[in-house]
């Protein structure tokens, strides 16, 4: 008798909450007790429109890097041919490590020359960490990586302000998945040129 | 009768409806001794709206869901009573040495719109009151009025304080088809419902952290491209910017007397602990390491930081006085990752991240003696946060392709998982207990 009433109850609940989410999430309605309804969505939200900004941006490129590298290869200009360490845009790391590996030096000594040959051109180093661990210690393993490799491009030639880092920690995975084949490309410093000649 | 009833029952799918519960808890592992209870639906005195809110299925609710209780099914009641002189006891010896809650609902007489709820708890056995309460409060404050019975029946029948009437804030993403992303901090009841969006964002938020007064949110959102730590009054959404410097602002954490936010930053060149007064936004530095120093957590007495650091080598925990910084004293030596500490609300022992074996637990660290007890047997679990009275910690954890809540009991026995129907959601912030 009780039973299944409730049940009835939460297949229409779980109907109401998926029709919540897919339209908007202005939930003017709050049953909550305290004080003034909490609807803080005016202050809050952020300026919406993910992908018009550099940060949508870099996600793509983190995307491509991992899958479908030849894909966007643009032989005409050094920095998008992907057969060149200059072309090569991602260096990988050990787990919980934020040691360069030897692998990735002439990467790191290509773009640092080419940063010292063009005064004009300057970079973002996006550090990332696998999921596994904390998040904020994450964001710091994530920030000691591009330290490193920001450590090795200044000194082959590259000057400070040329060079930018920013962490996200284990935030933004290039690879979705749950073992050491998404882990290890999630594990990595991205290069991503703000400005190029 | 029965027309009531569906038309009581048909407002509380609306109500649910609007406030679009989209966490479901369910009991994944309990105790094997539980009391046995029987919460009696309240009886409803005539006049004004149908009572919505069925609040005895809530206290019911709340009291099965820590695995200590044992609730009759509402149709295996014996009888329905609403008052005292109703009570048979000998039909209800059928609960043995267990509990009898009964109450009843009438319109406010003094509060427009409101309504008098009366609750009292029977001892079966010895035949009498153990207590009883009135609580008075508006129609939208029903299932607040429903956990608050449910606190003072968890508190006169265990000892310890319920904290059922509290929330927890929480980070969900949700990726679209075209692989964009929606990052959303949120708060909820503890059961689930009342979901609130408090912010919402194209750029991930990390680190909800509770002002001790349960008013205010820190947390760490990308929305300017970098992280800063932002400040939040939940009722009003009013929010500030609290950090603007180069590199790391992370994990920030209110001291216990919320004067003062201990957080991360990287501005000297690698991730060190400061203090930031609140009052004149002073900084003070607590670490001084080249090695990762960051989540800084409060002992609730206030005299230490416990801190995650890896100038060991690997990530473990630390801790520094408060008052002057200083030389760290490492207090983990179990295991090669121990991460993310919080310490319980008695001060005794701390929950943390406990990696080994290729898995991420948690792991609670006895102070007194040193013990590291691992709780959970998933594999990657994070972000373990108490409930106010200690009675259970709050976690992350990946489960299938997602991410959901679960909660564990501090001797590992009780655990619950929180179903979140809406993406993965992560970060979980249990608030301290309501005023």
């Amino acid at each position: 008798m009780d039973l299944r009433p409730f049940r009835i109850a939460l297949i229409f609940v779980s109907a109401a909450a998926l029709a919540a989410c897919e339209g908007t999430v202005g939930t003017v309605d709050d049953p909550v007790t305290t004080t003034p309804p909490a609807t803080t969505a005016s202050g809050a939200s952020t300026s919406g429109a993910g992908g018009d900004t550099v940060s949508g941006a870099q996600t793509g490129a983190g995307a491509e890097d991992a899958t479908t590298t030849t894909a966007i290869a643009d032989p005409r200009h050094p920095l998008d041919d992907p057969s060149t360490p200059l072309g090569t845009h991602t260096i990988y790391f050990e787990f919980d490590s934020s040691d360069v590996p030897d692998s990735a030096q002439p990467v790191i000594e290509a773009h640092a020359r080419y940063l010292s040959e063009h005064a004009g051109a300057s970079v973002t180093l996006e550090g990332h960490a696998d999921e596994r661990g904390s998040r904020e210690y994450n964001i710091a393993l994530g920030e000691k990586r591009t330290l490193a490799v920001r450590r090795l491009m200044s000194l082959l030639g590259a000057t400070g302000p040329q060079i930018r880092t920013i962490s996200y920690g284990e935030e933004r995975p290039a690879q979705a998945g749950f073992d050491e084949s998404a882990w290890r490309l999630n594990r990595r410093v991205e290069i991503v040129y703000r400005t190029r000649e | 009768m029965v027309g009531r009833k569906v038309i009581a029952f048909f407002i509380a799918a609306l109500l649910a409806q609007a406030a679009s519960a989209v966490i479901e808890v369910t009991v994944t592992r309990s105790t094997e001794a539980k009391q046995p209870i029987a919460v009696v639906p309240f009886g409803w005195q005539h006049g004004g709206e149908p009572q919505s809110v069925d609040i005895a299925a809530i206290v019911r609710d709340d009291l099965a869901r820590t695995g200590l209780f044992e609730p009759i099914p509402f149709d295996s009641l014996p009888g329905r009573p609403h008052r005292y002189d109703q009570i048979n006891f000998k039909d209800w010896r059928l609960l043995g040495p267990g509990s009898l809650v009964i109450g009843n609902i009438t319109p406010s007489l003094t509060a427009e719109g409101g309504f008098v709820v009366e609750f009292e708890l029977y001892d079966v056995l010895r035949q009498r009151r153990v207590i009883g309460y009135q609580l008075t409060a508006s129609a939208q404050a029903m299932r607040r009025v429903a956990h608050q019975i449910a606190d003072y029946i968890h508190e006169q029948l265990t000892g310890n304080p319920g904290a059922f009437d509290t929330r927890v804030a929480y980070v969900t993403e949700q990726r679209g088809a075209d692989g964009s992303a929606r990052y959303r901090l949120s708060i909820a009841d503890v059961d689930g419902h009342n979901e609130q969006v408090i912010l919402d964002s194209s750029r991930p938020i990390m680190s909800p952290s509770w002002s001790p007064d349960g008013t205010r949110l820190a947390y760490v959102s990308f929305e300017s491209e970098r992280p800063h730590v932002y400040m939040q009054t939940v009722a009003t959404g009013d929010r500030e910017r609290i950090t603007d410097f180069p590199g790391i602002n992370g994990a920030p954490a209110f001291s216990p007397d919320g004067d003062r936010l201990a957080m991360t930053l990287s501005k000297d060149g690698n991730p060190e602990i400061y203090i930031m007064d609140l009052r004149n936004r002073r900084l003070r530095r607590m670490t001084n390491d080249p090695a990762i120093d960051t989540e800084p957590a409060w002992s609730p007495d206030g005299r230490f930081l416990a801190f995650t650091s890896d100038r060991g080598g690997r990530p473990q925990i630390y801790r520094v006085a408060a008052d002057r910084g200083g030389q760290a004293e490492r207090i983990t030596f179990e295991g090669s990752y121990n991460a993310r500490p919080v310490f319980s609300p008695d001060g005794k022992k701390l929950a943390l991240v406990h990696g080994g074996g290729g898995r991420y637990r948690i792991g609670l660290l006895d102070l007194e003696n040193g013990a590291l007890q691992v709780l959970t047997d998933s594999s990657l679990d994070e972000s373990p946060s108490f409930a106010p009275n200690g009675g259970m910690i709050l976690y992350a954890t990946r489960e299938g392709a997602g991410s959901v809540l679960s909660a564990v009991s501090p001797d590992g026995r009780m655990r619950q998982r929180l179903a979140v129907r809406t993406g993965g959601v992560r970060e979980p912030a249990w608030s301290p207990f309501r005023n």
